[in-house]
């Protein structure tokens, strides 16, 4: 073997600390957008390598729904602490108190679409000019187009057909008054590679992520966890099964897994095993066949 | 494990998406419901077969009108290597984005359809993936099953695009007979063409040599940012960070500051995991030097052996890339490694017509997708190479000052080569 390489996850790491450190060069206010799933994880791990011996110089963050599982939550401030970075949280909350939303009614209501002002509100009012996030283009087929620096209107919005090339190593960050960047380090990353790189690095991450016993409810093929949100619908019954979520978001949408996965050996191994993508156990996208792009269009993560 | 990135590129109809999906099928990269949503679809749209292309095409407007209009990344992975596809649409009026995908690839998949051979849009892949500096090519003889598996047929597509290429500058082409729909060749050896001794595509995609397409002799340093803790126990630490964008550096070596030609030497190269004794592309590290000199975003280290061109006379080959013509006289925001200046184009040498690869002079107008000789002057002084000799350092952007979009890629060409 060529003794000048890098392995694929070494150039992954590389490629994602260059954009990482592009970000904080290029803009005067950037941010990490902090869900507390294992993506964003691996980003704030990534800019924590960047800027090494010096602190993450950005804050996080955090736009809560109010519906959150309550060990993300404790991971969120546990880390904040020990990074020691200041925290942003939007709350989505607040933004139905002040009327900035409604809540969503009907049988499949989540507040999953009430994030995008929550999250646009808490951009300007904090005037972050690029917040980095954890998306994947193997995530879903909108994301496949996505640019590493993704150019966002004054009204926060992606414009797909319009996107700026973007060539070689080179990104391109100016910006007129108000509009602002979303930046995607780990774009060339699989949900394979997070793994891998959680267990090649002994990344922390949530509980949830490994195989426990939960209180939970069978709903569209998938078990969404029992929780004060959730309301039973004719014929469903909680159970009580091990199993493990493969993404994170809020509560009331996200479905897991039947898994014995309680290492991230196991986890690992499931993963490449698996016959199915991670968010096909996602309520947000199962909408349409177009449901991210169209949330993508309007500012969505 | 290592990374390759490879770029497709293929007219309308020659098979592309299904020589992809079959990729990802016998890899196991597509997932379950991944392929039971494409098969809803094509069953949707009435078609008979399922509609691989439905995989990559991820924009409403695609999916409505049945083409690809943006680059999508596709990923898969065997054993032996992590692939990174940039799967870009073969149409006419989409060269921008063959160039974008092109940029970042160490390898080009061209389709040629064996009935068809060697055709107009053939000649602009691959002048593009040679414009490009894409170090291998594969020329992928696809629909052998149409032309009952001949010999005869490859041979002479393969003798004829040598002909052709040996106007390109690329040195390592490889030609392999395949059928993408029945999967001859693809991933398993076809037992329809006994004749064809050659690797498969996938095998080739497996062993390629990729570890030298990085420039390992003349070593660039750009600087992205300085890391300054200003903490008690990192109280007069000063690193300079970016990523490796040519050449081997190692603590002790003699370094020179560009532009401003102060000299020092390497103290330590800094990771997270603690300091390397070799950094090299495309490695993100901090390097700290041994005497405290003014360093900022854009400066370059290089090895007081080795420098690079410093100037603010640029020649290059530029392809246009947005809807907006070039605007002569015009100035445009140059982006060039972690630098940014502002620049001039002063004038067009020759444009290039793809298909005949024949120089036009005396035509100023550059259009979208046009692909020209140019001179640039730019307001400060930039540390290049030659692209040829390095796609990091040898590569830029120009962004409208306008709207801030980028509007042209260039690459750099020794001043003194036609």
């Amino acid at each position: 073997m060529h003794k000048y390489y890098l392995n694929h996850l070494q150039e992954l790491e590389s490629e994602a600390i260059f954009v990482i450190r592009e970000v904080v060069a290029q803009f005067d206010r950037p941010a990490i957008l902090f869900s507390g799933g294992k993506d964003s994880i691996v980003v704030t791990h990534l800019a924590k390598k960047a800027f090494w011996p010096a602190k993450i110089p950005m804050p996080l963050i955090h736009i809560d729904t109010g519906h959150n599982f309550p060990e993300t939550m404790d991971f969120r401030d546990n880390l904040v602490e020990a990074l020691g970075v200041q925290l942003i949280v939007g709350s989505v909350e607040e933004s139905l108190r002040k009327g900035r939303v409604k809540e969503e009614t009907g049988l499949n209501a989540s507040r999953n679409a009430l994030q995008i002002t929550t999250l646009l509100d808490t951009i300007e009012e904090h005037k972050i000019d690029a917040a980095i996030g954890g998306a994947r283009r193997d995530e879903e087929k909108a994301r496949a187009k996505e640019r590493f620096f993704s150019h966002r209107d004054d009204f926060g919005q992606w414009d797909p057909k319009n996107q700026r090339p973007e060539l070689w190593n080179i990104f391109n960050g100016r910006k007129h008054q108000g509009e602002h960047f979303r930046v995607f380090p780990i774009s060339n990353w699989t949900e394979m590679d997070v793994w891998n790189y959680i267990m090649q690095q002994n990344i922390q991450i949530p509980s949830l992520y490994f195989a426990h016993e939960r209180e939970v409810v069978y709903r569209d093929n998938t078990w969404l966890p029992a929780s004060e949100f959730l309301t039973l619908r004719e014929g469903e019954a909680v159970e009580k099964r091990i199993i493990r979520f493969r993404t994170l978001g809020d509560i009331t949408i996200t479905g897991g897994i039947e898994s014995e996965a309680n290492t991230l050996e196991k986890i690992v191994n499931e993963v490449s095993a698996v016959r199915s993508t991670e968010r096909g156990n996602r309520g947000d996208d199962k909408r349409s066949e177009t449901a991210m792009e169209d949330r993508k269009k309007l500012g969505y993560f | 494990m290592e990374l390759l990135r490879f770029t497709t590129a293929g007219s309308v109809d020659d098979g592309k998406s299904t020589l992809i999906g079959r990729l990802l099928y016998d890899s196991k990269s597509i997932f379950e419901d991944q392929l039971a949503a494409v098969q809803l679809s094509s069953e949707r749209k009435g078609l008979q077969h399922v509609d691989l292309s439905l995989l990559t095409d991820g924009l409403r407007a695609e999916r409505e009108q049945g083409i690809t209009i943006d680059v999508a990344y596709r990923y898969f992975a065997t054993p032996k290597r992590k692939f990174i596809i940039a799967d870009t649409p073969g149409h006419i009026q989409y060269t921008r984005n063959m160039v974008t995908g092109a940029s970042t690839a160490n390898l080009a998949l061209i389709l040629v359809d064996a009935r068809k051979g060697i055709v107009e849009q053939t000649c602009r892949h691959s002048f593009i993936a040679s414009l490009l500096q894409i170090p291998h090519l594969i020329v992928c003889v696809n629909k052998m099953d149409l032309v009952d598996y001949s010999e005869e047929v490859f041979n002479k597509l393969v003798e004829e695009y040598t002909e052709f290429a040996s106007k390109l500058d690329v040195t390592d082409i490889r030609y392999i007979p395949i059928s993408a729909l029945n999967g001859d060749n693809v991933v398993n050896h076809s037992t329809n063409m006994p004749w064809y001794q050659g690797a498969t595509l996938l095998n080739t995609l497996e062993t390629i040599h990729i570890a030298s397409d990085y420039n390992h002799i003349d070593g660039r340093f750009p600087v992205q940012t300085i890391i300054r803790p200003h903490s008690d126990e990192y109280h007069d630490y000063r690193g300079y960070a970016g990523r490796i964008a040519g050449g081997i550096f190692r603590p002790g070596d003699a370094v020179t500051v560009l532009p401003s030609g102060l000299q020092s030497k390497i103290k330590s190269i800094d990771t997270f995991e603690g300091p390397v004794e070799e950094a090299f592309p495309p490695m993100s590290v901090s390097i700290t030097l041994e005497n405290d000199i003014d360093i900022s975003r854009g400066d370059m280290i290089v090895k007081q052996n080795n420098q690079p061109q410093v100037g603010q006379d640029i020649d290059m080959m530029m392809c246009w890339l947005n809807n907006k013509p070039m605007q002569p006289g015009a100035k445009y925001y140059l982006r060039h490694t972690s630098r940014e200046a502002r620049s001039v184009i002063k004038e067009v040498v020759y444009k290039m017509d793809i298909n005949s690869l024949q120089r036009v002079s005396n035509d100023n107008t550059i259009n979208m997708n046009d692909i020209a000789r140019v001179r640039l002057r730019t307001t400060q002084p930039i540390m290049f190479d030659a692209y040829r000799k390095n796609r990091n350092t040898g590569s830029l952007v120009l962004v409208d000052e306008a709207t801030n979009e980028t509007v042209a890629a260039g690459m750099i060409v020794d001043s003194h080569v036609n």
